[in-house]
């Protein structure tokens, strides 16, 4: 059998249904206007935009990939269209592979609208492009495999956006981008360690501003194994939950 | 068991419980290549289960899968490439045409562009939906539906289809259409495991049935065997103007050589070994103030079998679809 026919064909086929989709696809471009405006009347017009700019990008992949993974995972299990991938002779992990692939582009995408419209107002010569794009791709993954573990672990699509908050929101505050991590109280601080968002916020930190905490390799490393866990997890949820 | 019958499918004493509820009990039968086998059982007898099982949906608390005499049981995921399923409901994508959909369908299974484009076309034209290759799925009608997800269920040219209440739902025209489409697969070549309600329709299609009952295969007999156990029966059925409660007193005394049945609250059957005078009848209920309005003689059906051996009214049947029809 070839396997690699039916990965690109879901791809492909998710790509086109979801990803290329014109309410989709204006997150990527919504979203980022919505927090750069958020800073800007927060800041009263004195907002540095390269400060912002790696929250804002983590923040799109984030949203971007939970939201519509969970939603067309949660939507296609309830039309019983999955079923019909669950019963094809591809392996769960090619299947759930090309499942998410659609995703992990989607929120790489994503990440570059605020990049792109970052250009006009600031200059780029000093980003370290690299980690940059490494650290993107990595939290695209990370945050993927979250909506996928999110995704498996609900029944109903409204659970999906629920279930999707309880984990972002708190990331949101607790990863260190708009909240110093050394600002938090100290009982909250290990959480944040153990937040994927954290590792992927501090690389981008480290490209556009040059101050990240931690070491790239460090946070690379933890943001692999941070998705090979989430991957792991949620294949092992699949084959108890619905493989019954 | 003939000994050119070649053994397609195989399940052995298969079990499955949901928390405390056992939804098959050791269900053992056999599917013969190039057969249509039916699975006749009333909701809730575990005949999905068995499905899901077979398919790999379901793993077995118990028993053994074989396909082709491969022991299959720990790893069905390796038999999928050998099997076609059409479930009880389309599940196919909406926002997908006609002619997308069957070619996704054939990708799954690794199947060249080409090769799944041409196969779309045949299957299109030969399941009568050319004209409707490009129009959205999800604004076909209940029957079209229904072809195209069978057709997607043979897009591959699979060993063994699976078909899980096919013309449930849809209307005559569609339902007669489908039957013969399954003939024809049977008539390639393809082995057909059909589950339905429709007793006429495994009637008419199977040519092997299972009865399942409360998660167990009770019978597994060729259907013009289970036909003939009843084919020497001779049933009157007399219309009555009453609402009868329960059979007229004293009609079993007084005729004793004859069965009685009662389908219906308005409905009396007769059923005897032989031909047998109506007159006697007829006055015996008229003195009881049982007037008939209509009589006329019924052919004994496989309904008559599934009677017999179940237990089960072919009424309960009927009232669940309907209930789940609804549903």
């Amino acid at each position: 059998m070839k396997q690699w026919i039916a990965f690109w064909s879901i791809l492909n086929k998710d790509i086109r249904t979801y990803y290329l989709k014109p309410p989709n696809m204006s997150w990527g471009i919504i979203f980022p206007l919505a927090w750069t405006l958020m800073f800007f009347i927060r800041s009263g017009g004195e907002v540095d935009l390269r400060t912002i700019l790696p929250g804002v990008m983590a923040m799109a992949i984030l949203f971007g990939t939970t939201s519509l993974l969970a939603v067309t995972i949660t939507f296609e299990k309830k039309g019983r269209s999955f079923e019909r991938l669950l019963l094809s002779p591809l392996s769960l992990e090619y299947l759930m592979l090309a499942k998410t692939g659609g995703a992990i582009l989607f929120g790489t995408v994503n990440a570059f609208v605020p990049l792109i419209m970052a250009a006009f107002f600031i200059d780029m010569s000093t980003i370290a492009w690299l980690p940059l794009i490494t650290g993107v791709v990595l939290t695209s993954i990370v945050s993927t495999f979250l909506g996928l573990f999110i995704a498996v672990a609900v029944a109903e699509v409204f659970e999906a956006q629920t279930f999707s908050n309880f984990f972002r929101f708190p990331m949101i505050f607790l990863c260190g981008l708009f909240f110093p991590i050394e600002r938090l109280p100290v009982f909250l601080r290990p959480l944040s360690y153990i937040l994927p968002l954290t590792y992927g916020g501090d690389v981008l930190q480290g490209a556009v501003n040059q101050s990240a905490r931690m070491p790239f390799l460090l946070s690379f490393t933890v943001l692999i194994f941070f998705c090979a866990g989430l991957f792991l997890l949620s294949l092992c949820n699949i084959r108890a939950k619905w493989i019954v | 068991m003939d000994e050119k019958n070649i053994v397609a499918v195989e399940a052995r004493d298969l079990a499955k419980q949901f928390g405390k509820v056992d939804a098959v009990k050791g269900a053992t039968f056999s599917v013969l290549e190039g057969e249509i086998f039916g699975f006749l059982g009333p909701n809730g007898a575990g005949k999905t289960t068995i499905i899901n099982m077979l398919t790999g949906l379901a793993r077995p608390d118990k028993g053994q899968i074989s396909y082709s005499g491969h022991d299959y049981t720990k790893n069905i995921k390796k038999a999928q490439h050998l099997m076609g399923i059409v479930p009880d409901e389309s599940n196919l994508y909406p926002e997908l045409t006609g002619f997308e959909n069957l070619c996704f369908c054939a990708s799954l299974y690794g199947i060249v562009k080409r090769e799944r484009e041409k196969r779309a076309r045949e299957l299109l034209d030969s399941f009568g939906l050319a004209q409707a290759a490009n129009r959205k799925f999800g604004g076909y009608s209940r029957g079209m539906k229904r072809r195209l997800t069978i057709a997607a269920g043979v897009i591959h040219q699979p060993r063994i289809l699976f078909l899980d209440e096919p013309t449930s739902g849809i209307d005559i025209a569609n339902a007669r259409q489908i039957r013969k489409l399954i003939s024809s697969l049977k008539t390639s070549g393809t082995t057909v495991f059909l589950t339905t309600h429709y007793i006429e329709e495994a009637e008419r299609l199977c040519d092997r049935i299972a009865f399942i009952v409360d998660g167990r295969v009770v019978r597994t007999e060729v259907t013009t065997d289970l036909l003939r156990d009843v084919q020497g029966q001779h049933i009157i059925e007399l219309a009555v103007s009453e609402d009868l409660k329960r059979f007229p007193e004293g009609i079993s005394e007084e005729f004793g050589d004859l069965a009685f049945d009662m389908p219906s609250s308005n409905t009396l059957r007769a059923i005897a070994e032989s031909r047998f005078p109506l007159g006697p009848l007829v006055r015996f209920l008229e003195e009881r103030n049982i007037n008939i309005t209509e009589a006329r003689s019924i052919r004994p059906s496989l309904e008559d079998v599934f009677v017999q051996i179940t237990g089960i009214e072919s009424d309960r049947m009927k009232t669940e679809k309907e209930r789940k029809d609804k549903q």
